[in-house]
């Protein structure tokens, strides 16, 4: 399998006025096309901070991240950036917030709108397209979120903790309806979390990190069978594999 | 929307008991009106209060219309109004577009930060003097009193509005590659949409404060002239009307940026 993305030997140093905090140090991991992986680790050890190198808005202190085998531009085109919140602007109708990126990327065409809307079709927000968010509900509004980060095509997806602001009923089938729309559009996702049953039921990949500063503990492939994290979460070796996540991040 | 008739009986009381109240409000608000003047006009009619340092409603309806007909009070009205638009107008553009200088350069607005903070606390009026020496005694010295008045406080409100933009939505633009205009454009001004509102209606406000107390410095014409003119000859029955007309034109004008908010504002602001 191709790798899409690589991180060797990644460190970043924040400066405060009284202090240097190391928060990454020496951090290396890969993520192969197609893959769903989570970075899971304790809470304030950097998780935000690797998906903001990731995305290019900071620039490590020192290491390379590689992607799609070059070298990380500033600014990069194909990567989509999904936050906690769904941070839809109020003030433009679902769909206008659709088009946002192909906006600021300079790349609205016909062709791309097309393809935006027929996100918004194929995921049940077909009646929604005019509406303001404030009439959705926050399960929908996340999809729409979503959505909106794969209208520019992205190969990569990354997803900072996108349900947590969801309670917990709304979580769970987000969480199901986001995976199931990934999948059907082949798409990679990195996604950071303190979740260990969101992380277990949604990757193919899960990285533990220590405390800060932020070094890979240990890697696990959990292999459970079902196909949406709904089922996942059903089946008997899901809760074996918990506590392994368990064990790994309190030890 | 539901149909009436599918209303339950309950609903339509609980609406018929909310129309009432409001049918109440409104009803005491004009009752309290009527009995504050005739108050007025029958203490001032039975003598209990002098009528000459008082005035009452009858005289200043009379007065009003003498002015009307005799001391061209649609051109006394037309000279205040001028000088408040335009002072409104330059002091809120000009704010506007200062503000969004302050929030583009974080270094020129630590730079001026204290510059603000002392031009806000100082008493404009005390620039009285220097302004009628620099610009005369005509309309321009009273636009500049209403401008300095009103843009510093329309500077203060805007740029809070544009600092307060929440800094994930900011985030999310750049990882979107967004450039400073963009986020600028696609984010922090509509965003503020709402702040830009209430600083129009504090600014109406400031204008009125300004171009008045320019008036009362420097002026041959203008209702601020007229009351300070009713004071200096002790005509009171000239200083109330011209305050009634003021209060009937100031409500006006704030009653069109509350139209203007109506118009603009169909979102509630996030």
């Amino acid at each position: 399998m191709k790798k899409l993305l690589e991180l060797i030997n990644v460190s970043l140093k924040y400066q405060t006025m009284t202090d240097e905090i190391t928060a990454i140090e020496g951090l290396s991991f890969n993520c192969n096309e197609g893959e769903f992986i989570s970075i899971i680790g304790p809470s304030g050890c950097g998780k935000t901070t690797i998906l903001s190198l990731i995305a290019g808005l900071l620039t490590p202190s020192s290491g390379t991240i590689l992607f799609d085998g070059e070298k990380l531009q500033k600014k990069n085109a194909s990567l989509g950036y999904m936050l906690q919140k769904d941070h839809l602007f109020a003030w433009r109708t679902i769909e206008k917030n659709v088009f946002l990126p192909l906006e600021i990327k300079k790349i609205c065409t016909e062709d791309n709108k097309k393809y935006a809307v027929s996100l918004l079709d194929k995921y049940g927000l077909k009646d929604f397209k005019k509406m303001y968010p404030e009439q959705l509900s926050g399960g929908m509004r996340q999809r729409a979120a979503l959505i909106r980060t794969l209208a520019p095509k992205p190969k990569l997806l990354l997803l900072d903790e996108p349900f947590s602001a969801l309670d917990y009923q709304t979580r769970l089938a987000v969480c199901d309806d986001v995976y199931k729309i990934i999948k059907a559009e082949q798409k990679t996702a990195v996604l950071v979390t303190h979740d260990i049953s969101e992380a277990i039921s949604m990757s193919d990949k899960i990285i533990v990190l220590t405390d800060r500063p932020a070094q890979v503990k240990s890697i696990l492939k959990p292999k459970i069978d079902g196909d949406s994290p709904l089922r996942r979460r059903e089946s008997k070796e899901f809760g074996a594999w918990f506590e392994k996540v368990w064990k790994e991040l309190h030890t | 929307m539901k149909n009436k008739n599918t209303f339950s009986r309950e609903h339509l009381l609980y609406i018929r008991k909310i129309k009432r109240q409001t049918c109440f409000v409104w009803v005491m608000r004009f009752a309290l009106l009527i009995a504050l003047l005739g108050i007025w006009e029958l203490f001032a009619y039975l003598n209990v209060i002098d009528s000459f340092i008082s005035s009452s409603p009858s005289r200043i309806i009379k007065t009003t219309k003498e002015l009307f007909l005799e001391n061209n009070l649609l051109k006394h009205i037309g000279v205040t109004m001028y000088e408040t638009m335009l002072g409104f107008l330059i002091a809120v553009g000009l704010g506007y577009l200062i503000a969004l200088l302050l929030w583009w350069s974080e270094r020129i607005r630590r730079i001026l930060e204290p510059y603000i903070v002392v031009l806000n606390s100082l008493p404009k009026i005390a620039l009285g003097p220097i302004i009628i020496v620099w610009f005369g005694s005509g309309s321009k010295a009273i636009i500049f009193m209403a401008v300095i008045i009103g843009i510093i406080v329309a500077i203060m409100t805007m740029l809070n509005g544009f600092l307060s933009t929440d800094n994930n939505k900011i985030l999310l633009l750049k990882s979107m590659g967004a450039t400073k205009t963009q986020i600028l454009i696609k984010l922090v001004i509509p965003g503020s949409l709402p702040t830009l509102i209430s600083m129009l209606k504090i600014s109406v406000g400031m204008a009125w404060v300004g171009s008045i107390m320019g008036e009362y410095l420097v002026s041959r014409a203008g209702l601020g002239y007229l009351i300070v003119y009713g004071g200096q000859v002790f005509k009171l029955d000239l200083v109330m009307a011209s305050t009634v007309v003021l209060c009937v034109l100031a409500t006006f004008m704030y009653g069109l940026v509350a139209l203007l908010e109506r118009c603009i504002i169909k979102f509630k602001g996030k």
